[in-house]
């Protein structure tokens, strides 16, 4: 059992069971009814060595297709900075645990406290809390806390333009813990404003949730939203790009409750889907009902500012099944990379790359336009992603770029396709996809 | 060293940057010609600093933290294990990071590969017929679990079942995920060893129950010995059992959740697997089945075709989506890496070594620390307290005290069995040496409580910030930067 | 040693109830305030909502602790005391001087299975 991982010796074994008072490894095991036993080795591969590690994984990397990315639907390809994955994989972040004990975790709790501050001025809503799994989850977490602020009011709207993932997570959520979902249907690409006042005057709705930008790419006008729904006692929860809250109207001014979404589009690494990083705010009046960690200011014994995880017996390890939520790891080290990246980018790189992104998305839609290949789908406001209706059949042009080793246009739905466009994408490639489409 | 306490917005000043952008080509589309109706009219206030002033800020607060790489966690329930050095490397190849979630199956096979390859390893060594790796952490995986469990009693047409058992000792994410799952806890006392109290589950048993959530070794660090009456008793009243593998690592090598009758389980990556905690995420939370239960797993699902290919296959009779994608992919690299690197010749001692080191500790230490139940635990233990209560120092002041020798303090306060709980998980990787040092400051701490309890009672002292007021800081709750400079 | 005082009613569950007309003002006990520490946060409910005898009617948090407050009466509230939100340690200095509901009681009967200070006092000994 010489393994680098083990440092026990076989001198050292015999030391230990000798002071536990028995004579093998297996009489450790000796409360564990017979018949449970393994008795053979487990049916995977031998021991690797690390050489033989890399090469396995370079030759499985090598079945994967690396492409320039002009798909967005949730998960975006923006500019990493080299410094981010220096700076979280030091040990003293990566390998820590949660901060129960805050003497020896100042390190996290104040990145955390940074990220919460962060990501409030984006939303504009004072609390938020110390990440959540992901945009789709969050928005299902934001669904539980307007019911639980709700008390006995049980239903919850949801709008049809929402990212088709983030509704079927919502859903499941929904349908088990009981919450009875109600989907606002889409007009001409937003949410339609009369079906949601309608659906409110029925009565008994906990809570709204829309998106913007949505599924489309468009940036939805939430005018005279927050009245209709505070009106009816609701909670009004925007889904945003956080990235795009740089230079959006924020959850708060459009007089949202809650904000949810997914920090993946703050430089994070596609990942094949994650780890990424949800985010939650809230307002102040609704702190107590927001789940998960947070982390609050204070100071010490010796009156030295610090920072502790704070509000804790909403949790579940004090509150079990009264708990708001069940959550407790959440995505702490990608909360980090994302308060990296925007102390580096800053308010003001945060809005040139969301310069970049609309300047590139809507040259390569005029010019798809211009192919005569794609028509306008809604004419509406977007920012670095949108939809056109497809003249020629959708999968073949799908076919056609992956053959050019560009992943693009996602089918939003039936003949038509979405294209995004982020600060990584250069005028060349752009160019190249049109000409591209432009032969088809 | 000197200290180091300020947050980066006070290192912010006008005009600053730490980054670079290319020049923008295709200025004629401006974002100044969006309709000013859907621009943000205040600034978000984020800190404008240079690089430097970045890299130097978050390697100086990263000081103030403790990891493993620092020092021993004997951190009960926690399992905070090495974490490899390769798992990090194989983690980022850019084959695998630069992958869109959305990519068709055929130019991601490397990673569906992956996925699948380690969704079987894990149904090997959990004795199940398939798992998902879509769940994103422990309780999440918990979660989904009690969907899967839901959703096979509700495609029976079983409504009634809407109750789950769950031991008194269980983790606080058992009762809380059935109750975001819309299910009923009820409870089920444990016997005075720590045992669940079979009679008293007994009564408990009619066409209500959906099932059992188990951990084994329960939070006592004991094996459920009778696991086996526990799974037929509960199997001939229709109910499925879940098992919480928070406690799986004492059993690699030696016996499967699947051979006791569990029906579900999840598996904490970020413990048994060795990813790393990363200050209390990312983890990843994969759930495993029996083969009844396959096609409720969460969609969508990683299958293999008959000509080798892989793809994504969205069951009907799922449960449903619980994650924007298939999980917390670059974990699953980690804990795949891990597995090969071990493979089937070595995996099999990470049990019997984990338990060795805890059974080693305990038999060192208690004649200065009250062992409530006696005999062989698993990977952990729990003391409740000093054997010598009489000196007034607590479990929290023996924690803290702990710090001051530079070890992480142990779970303290849980399972709620008794007052001063203290419980202990060294795992496999820490070596005799360790282990002996820790046994001596242990008891050092307990000499110190007979003879100088004040030092123990106000401790830390060496720490960068020594106890703080948590009661201010819950009730008049600053969350943000600028709260705080409103102060 | 915790204080008890005359003329309340008590449940097991460490409230009380001072009755005063058809209303009876709803508190936690000296001994549950000292059994909780700190108290950081009360949970109330709302104006007009309806509170049943032995179920939870709302919250007392500490930093590391929460219980729940049970009704030892049914009725239907109609005061909150406000003053509990800024100051929620108004409870530790004083537990009876400082009631968290006041409800219009629905059954007065009920009253007679509650304890009084005798008896709930012999329970806090044992």
């Amino acid at each position: 059992m010489n393994y680098k991982y083990f440092p026990h010796t076989e001198a050292d074994i015999r030391h230990m069971l000798e002071r536990i008072g028995v004579n093998s490894l297996d009489d450790l095991y000796a409360d564990v009814p017979e018949s449970i036993i393994l008795k053979k080795d487990y049916d995977l591969p031998s021991s690797m060595s690390e050489t033989e590690v890399r090469d396995f994984f370079r030759k499985l990397g090598d079945k994967n297709q690396s492409l320039t990315i002009f798909a967005g639907g949730g998960a975006y390809d923006h500019y990493a900075p080299s410094v981010i994955p220096q700076l979280i994989s030091r040990s003293e972040f990566l390998t820590a645990y949660t901060p129960y004990q805050p003497e020896i975790s100042q390190g996290t709790l104040q990145y955390i406290f940074e990220f919460q501050s962060m990501i409030s001025e984006l939303t504009g809503l004072a609390c938020t809390n110390a990440s959540m799994y992901d945009g789709t989850t969050a928005a299902a977490e934001a669904m539980l806390m307007a019911v639980a602020a709700g008390k006995k009011k049980n239903r919850v709207l949801i709008s049809e333009t929402v990212q088709p993932n983030t509704l079927e997570v919502v859903r499941t959520y929904a349908k088990f813990h009981g919450v009875q979902l109600d989907v606002i249907p889409a007009q001409d690409g937003v949410t339609d404003k009369a079906a949601m006042e309608q659906k409110l005057e029925a009565g008994d709705v906990a809570g709204v949730i829309v998106c913007s930008p949505n599924k489309y790419g468009i940036i939805e006008d939430f005018t005279g939203f927050a009245d209709a729904i505070h009106a009816k006692k609701g909670l009004f929860i925007i889904q945003a790009d956080p990235s795009a809250l740089a230079v959006l109207k924020s959850p708060a001014e459009w007089g949202a409750d809650i904000a949810c979404g997914d920090g993946q589009t703050l430089g994070m690494p596609l990942n094949y889907g994650g780890p990424y990083v949800g985010y939650l705010s809230c307002t102040k009046d609704l702190v107590r009902k927001l789940p998960g960690r947070i982390v609050g200011a204070t100071k010490d014994v010796d009156g030295k500012r610090a920072f502790v995880l704070t509000l804790q017996a909403r949790e579940q390890h004090i509150r079990r099944e009264k708990a708001n939520s069940n959550i407790c790891s959440n995505q702490s080290l990608m909360a980090l990379y994302v308060t990296i990246y925007m102390a580096l980018m800053g308010k003001q790189g945060l809005r040139e790359v969301n310069e970049l992104s609309y300047s590139g998305a809507h040259y390569l839609h005029d010019g798809l336009i211009a192919t005569g290949k794609f028509e306008e789908l809604y004419d509406r406001p977007f920012l670095k992603e949108f939809t056109l209706r497809s003249l020629l059949p959708t999968e073949a042009v799908q076919q056609k770029l992956l053959d050019n080793g560009i992943f693009g246009g996602i089918e939003v739905e039936e003949g038509c396709l979405s294209f995004c466009v982020t600060e990584k994408r250069t005028k060349e490639e752009i160019d190249q996809l049109i000409a591209i489409i432009k032969e088809m | 060293m000197k200290y180091y306490d300020k947050l980066i917005f006070e290192l912010s000043k006008e005009g600053r940057k730490g980054y670079t952008l290319p020049e923008n080509r295709m200025k004629e589309y401006a974002l100044s010609a969006l309709s000013e109706g859907l621009k943000r009219t205040n600034e978000p206030e984020l800190p404008e600093v240079s690089e430097f002033d970045v890299v130097r800020h978050y390697t100086n607060i990263s000081n103030k933290n403790f990891g493993v790489d620092t020092g021993f966690y004997p951190l009960g329930s926690c399992t905070m294990k090495y974490n490899p050095k390769i798992n990090e490397e194989i983690s980022s190849l850019p084959a695998f990071a630069c992958l869109h979630p959305l990519q068709p199956a055929s130019t991601v096979q490397g990673a569906l590969e992956v996925y699948y390859n380690l969704s079987h390893a894990l149904a090997e060594i959990a004795g199940l017929e398939e798992f998902t790796l879509n769940p994103f952490a422990g309780a999440h995986g918990e979660l989904t679990g009690l969907m899967v469990m839901r959703q096979y009693h509700m495609k029976r047409g079983d409504l009634k079942r809407t109750k789950v058992i769950v031991p008194d000792s269980a983790h606080g994410t058992n009762p809380a995920s059935a109750a975001v799952c819309g299910l009923q806890v009820v409870e089920v006392k444990s016997k005075p060893d720590g045992r669940i109290d079979v009679e008293d589950l007994k009564p408990l048993l009619d066409d209500t129950i959906a099932g059992i959530m188990m951990t084994n070794p329960n939070t006592l660090g004991l094996f459920e010995s009778e696991v086996l009456e526990i799974a037929k008793l509960v199997h001939a009243c229709g109910g499925l059992l879940y098992y919480d593998g928070a406690n799986l690592n004492p059993l690699l090598g030696k016996c499967r959740p699947g051979d006791m009758g569990f029906d579900i389980m999840h598996i904490n990556l970020h413990k048994t697997f060795s990813t790393p905690h990363g200050g209390g995420g990312p983890g990843s939370g994969p759930v495993g089945v029996t083969k009844a239960l396959v096609d409720y797993l969460p969609n969508p699902q990683v299958r293999k075709a008959a000509d080798g290919t892989f793809y994504l296959h969205h069951s009907e009779d799922s449960l449903g989506r619980v994650s924007g994608f298939v999980g917390n992919f670059a974990v699953m690299m980690r804990a795949y890496t891990y597995i090969l690197s071990l493979g089937k010749e070595y995996i099999k001692y990470v049990g019997p070594l984990a338990t060795l080191n805890a059974n080693y500790i305990k038999e060192s230490l208690k004649d200065a620390y009250y062992l409530p139940i006696e005999g062989i635990c698993k990977h952990e233990f729990v003391f409740d307290g000093l054997a010598d209560k009489s000196t007034g120092v607590t479990t929290l002041d023996v924690a803290k005290r702990l710090l001051d020798y530079g070890y992480h303090a142990p779970t303290i306060y849980f399972p709620l069995l008794f007052h001063q709980s203290i419980m202990i998980e060294p795992t496999e990787t820490e070596s005799l040496e360790t282990l002996d040092e820790f046994i001596d400051v242990m008891h050092r701490v307990a000499k110190e409580a007979i003879e100088c309890p004040d030092d123990v009672k106000t401790a830390p002292h060496h720490t960068p910030v020594r106890r703080l007021d948590e009661t201010t800081a819950a009730k008049h709750p600053i969350l943000n930067y600028r709260d705080l400079m409103a102060l | 040693m915790s204080k008890v005082i005359e003329g309340l009613y008590y449940s097991e569950s460490h409230e009380w109830v001072k009755v005063e007309g058809n209303y009876g003002y709803i508190g936690i006990t000296d001994y549950a305030q000292h059994a909780l520490g700190n108290i950081v946060y009360v949970d109330m409910p709302d104006v007009d909502d309806e509170v049943e005898k032995d179920s939870e009617f709302g919250a007392v948090e500490s930093v590391k602790a929460a219980s729940d407050l049970i009704s030892p009466v049914s009725g239907t509230v109609v005061e909150v005391n406000e003053a509990l939100n800024d100051q929620p340690e108004l409870l530790n200095q004083d537990a009876f001087a400082n009631w968290i509901i006041k409800v219009e009681l629905s059954d007065s009967t009920e009253l007679d299975s509650l304890m009084d200070a005798k008896a709930y006092e012999a329970i806090c000994k044992e």
